[in-house]
């Protein structure tokens, strides 16, 4: 007795959080685990498993596991076939939860509970969260009357976003995780037909004998596997993997899947449509004890709706879609001046404390012009990054990303794309890999692999500090017009360049990419709501850990190598200038120069090319180092003031122009510099040929254009 | 009795009532999951530019549908 107590007492319990998209799901998870995850009112954000802790109201510790919001546990696309993949290992003893907490919408019930009762077939105790009473018109839904009906254990009412009824959910969770509630596996809730009921017969003992099933859930995969193929094929790989199972078992309910399939369709029943009938039977009946009048609230117009009058309109919507994105790009680098200049001047001088402070010698030169110099100069950028990350999570936040997928599906659809290619897209520009995991709510495989293939010439953030620095330094601070910055005007220039160019591409790959798959565009259009603050803010620190981590790491210790062979062998003779060009690194750069010089580029941006393989910034540090090094003073030199003194001593003249900045600038809204992306796209697309076919369409791009430009240039005498 | 139409022939602001489906069936599994089911009431409020995407309110919620999938649901207009 004592020894089971303590086993018991040593148990960590497993919950899985499971609803449509846009419940809730993500808020009720940072809630209970305290650890904050993006939030975001998009259909599909939670796009991988993701794990947390609970703490119960009795102190004991359980794993939370947030899973991808779907509208049902027949799959459709990639993210839903995650769900329902670990659903079929549960119902086989593979990772089975000892709870299941249901997230509902309860300002749109029926359809959120079709889920609902689809999870209480699966013999795990159901709790369900009634999330969003706050939306509530008649503010109280018969949650008891509800949980009843459905056969659950409880069922409570709270608000993610008002931050009430948590407490409660623990403790409904408390109580069945402590004392399971009856098995109600006998009992088959839907109403289905003497008829259908037979003719499904084979299947269901099929699931009943083969896979040990209760009635209730054999009848409901049953009904599952013949309304999509995607059902059916879940079962190939646990027959596989599952011992002691027939290998012809799989044969077998295909087989039995086409027989009955025809027998139904016979009896004046869609096979498609089977399933959904007999529970919204079900449901809507449960409903409309509880909201008596659908009449009245389909002509309730909500706020969100009064909203999209303006921002989805015919043409204003399109017109405020383009501002937007324009202002959020503009201020990006207007905005961000002041946070720069500051740490720009706080670095100087804590450069100049070391310089006074610190005896002359290699460790100070290291310090000041390899860790300073280099790090230092790429830590200016931060203020930029995160403005773009801020608007961006905004943005995607506040629902407005589902009606920018509703504008732009028409013309995506053209360019071989997808309505839902627009939110990756778009959060590419913050970063390419979470945009690349985002393309999972693509349900059509040729739409979404042609997403992942364009979606890293979209700018991302890294790019930033090459545009910014370059702008700053050769881009005149004119206005065009009496008030365009001619310096936000080049950025935007190289973001639109980079965006065309993505959808140009996407449609010549849509044509010669020779998969068919058929595409279809059903999306939710959240309530727009106004942005977590918590949230947003969340997302622009975990980017500046990111960039913060990179910038002591990855480019301190590029830095620091980068000064050493920058530095030796240290010739005596070439004391004053040319102290670089002698050095290893500068023999590196010589010898790709020949082959960038086309280009309008140099030996030290060569040795720049080389260091940012690891990441796009990594350009900037490795030149505020390189000067750094070259300069005999002893004091953190101005980097963009820097490249514009720069003098080619064979020459004479400027070693760097304006052409020179715009031919750098586009080779990188091209190139393909990111490591991280590829080893992504080689995850996501299963296979070496898509990232090493972008490496090489991206190089060749890149290369091509920055020759455009340059020798274009010159020819028309720049 | 009304008459017998389309979501795509339904002008914006439209009341109707969801009487079944026609054309290809791939897609009617994820509608009828979505609550698209006869007897159902939707009302439509706009069209995007183009020939893009229509939305529309069922149930308690907003949804859009491509141009194409709504010629393939038949409605009867409430008057």
């Amino acid at each position: 007795m004592m020894n089971s107590n303590l086993q018991s007492h040593s148990k960590i319990f497993k919950i899985a959080l499971l609803g449509n998209p846009n419940s809730g799901k993500t808020a009720i998870f940072n809630l209970l685990t305290k650890l904050r995850h993006k939030v975001s009112n998009y259909p599909g954000v939670t796009v991988e498993q993701k794990m947390g802790i609970v703490k119960l109201n009795n102190g004991r510790l359980a794993e939370l596991l947030d899973l991808p919001g779907t509208y049902s546990l027949t799959p459709e696309s990639l993210d839903e076939k995650i769900v329902a993949e670990e659903v079929t290992k549960w119902v086989h003893g593979i990772h089975r939860p000892d709870a299941i907490i249901s997230v509902v919408d309860a300002s749109n019930l029926s359809r959120n509970l079709y889920l609902t009762t689809q999870l209480t077939d699966l013999g795990i105790p159901v709790v369900m969260a009634l999330n969003m009473m706050d939306l509530v018109k008649s503010g109280t839904v018969d949650h008891h009357q509800l949980s009843e009906k459905l056969g659950i254990h409880a069922a409570i009412p709270m608000s993610a976003k008002e931050k009430w009824g948590v407490n409660h959910l623990l403790d409904g969770l408390w109580k069945v995780l402590e004392s399971p509630p009856p098995d109600c596996s006998f009992m088959i809730p839907l109403n289905i037909p003497a008829i259908v009921s037979t003719t499904l017969e084979p299947l269901t003992s099929i699931f009943k004998e083969n896979f040990q099933y209760s009635p209730r859930l054999a009848v409901a995969q049953a009904l599952r596997v013949i309304t999509r193929n995607s059902a059916l094929e879940l079962y190939r790989k646990i027959i596989q993997t599952l011992p002691g199972l027939d290998d012809n078992l799989f044969e077998k309910l295909i087989d039995t899947r086409g027989e009955i399939i025809g027998q139904i369709e016979s009896l004046n029943y869609s096979h498609r449509i089977l399933e959904a009938t007999l529970r919204y039977a079900m449901i809507d009946d449960m409903v409309k004890s509880i909201q008596p009048d659908n009449e009245k609230i389909l002509k309730q117009v909500t706020r969100s709706e009064k909203a999209d009058r303006i921002l989805t309109h015919k043409w204003l919507g399109p017109a405020i879609f383009i501002s937007i994105m324009y202002i959020i790009f503009h201020s990006v680098f207007t905005l961000a001046t002041i946070p720069m200049d500051w740490i720009d001047e706080s670095i100087h001088k804590i450069g100049d404390i070391i310089l006074r402070t610190m005896g002359p010698g290699m460790l100070r030169d290291l310090l000041v012009d390899g860790v300073f110099g280099g790090v230092g100069a790429i830590l200016v950028f931060l203020p930029q990054i995160l403005i773009l990350v801020f608007f961006l999570s905004m943005l995607e936040d506040s629902g407005y990303m589902a009606r920018v997928a509703f504008l732009l599906d028409r013309f995506m659809t053209k360019v071989g794309l997808h309505g839902r290619s627009a939110l990756p897209l778009i959060s590419g520009y913050a970063c390419a890999i979470p945009g690349i995991m985002a393309s999972r709510t693509i349900d059509s495989w040729k739409e979404r692999l042609i997403t992942i293939l364009i979606l890293p010439l979209m700018s991302c953030s890294a790019r930033l500090p090459v545009y910014s620095l370059l702008i700053g330094a050769f881009i005149p601070a004119k206005l065009l017009f009496g008030f365009i910055s001619l310096q936000g005007f080049t950025l935007v220039t190289m973001y639109i360049l980079g965006t065309v160019v993505a959808f140009i591409l996407a449609w010549i790959f849509s044509k010669f990419i020779p998969i068919q798959g058929k595409s279809s565009f059903v999306m939710e259009m959240p309530p727009y709501r106004i942005p977590i603050m918590g949230s947003v803010f969340h997302q622009v620190f975990t980017r500046a850990k990111l960039f913060l981590k990179n910038a002591g790491q990855i480019i301190l210790a590029i830095s620091i190598v980068l000064w050493f062979i920058a530095s030796f062998p240290s010739s005596p003779n070439s004391v004053n200038g040319n102290h670089v060009e002698d050095s290893y690194a500068g023999k590196i750069g010589k010898i790709i120069e020949p082959v960038i010089k086309p280009l309008g580029f140099d030996w030290k941006i060569g040795i720049g090319l080389v260091t940012s393989f690891a990441a796009r910034e990594v350009m900037v540090s490795t030149l505020a180092t390189l000067y750094s090094v070259d300069n005999g003073e002893n004091s953190i030199v101005h980097l963009s003031s820097s490249l514009v003194k720069d003098i080619n001593i064979h020459t004479g003249k400027q070693r760097y122009d304006v052409l020179f900045a715009l031919s750098l600038m586009v080779f990188y809204v091209f190139a393909a510099q990111c490591m991280a992306t590829f080893a992504i796209v080689k995850v996501e697309t299963n296979s070496w040929k898509w990232p090493i076919f972008m490496i090489c369409y991206m190089s060749m791009l890149a290369y091509g254009a920055s020759f455009l430009v340059y020798q274009g240039g010159r020819l028309l005498g720049f | 009795m009304s008459e017998k139409l389309t979501i795509a022939q339904l002008s914006p602001g439209d009341s109707a009532k969801i009487v079944g489906f026609s054309g290809p069936t791939e897609l009617q599994s994820r509608l009828v999951e979505m609550g698209f089911l006869p007897g159902v009431l939707i009302r439509l409020i706009n069209q995007s530019a183009f020939g893009g995407p229509f939305q529309l309110k069922i149930r308690d919620y907003y949804v859009s549908l491509r141009k194409i999938d709504t010629e393939n649901i038949i409605v009867e207009k409430l008057i």
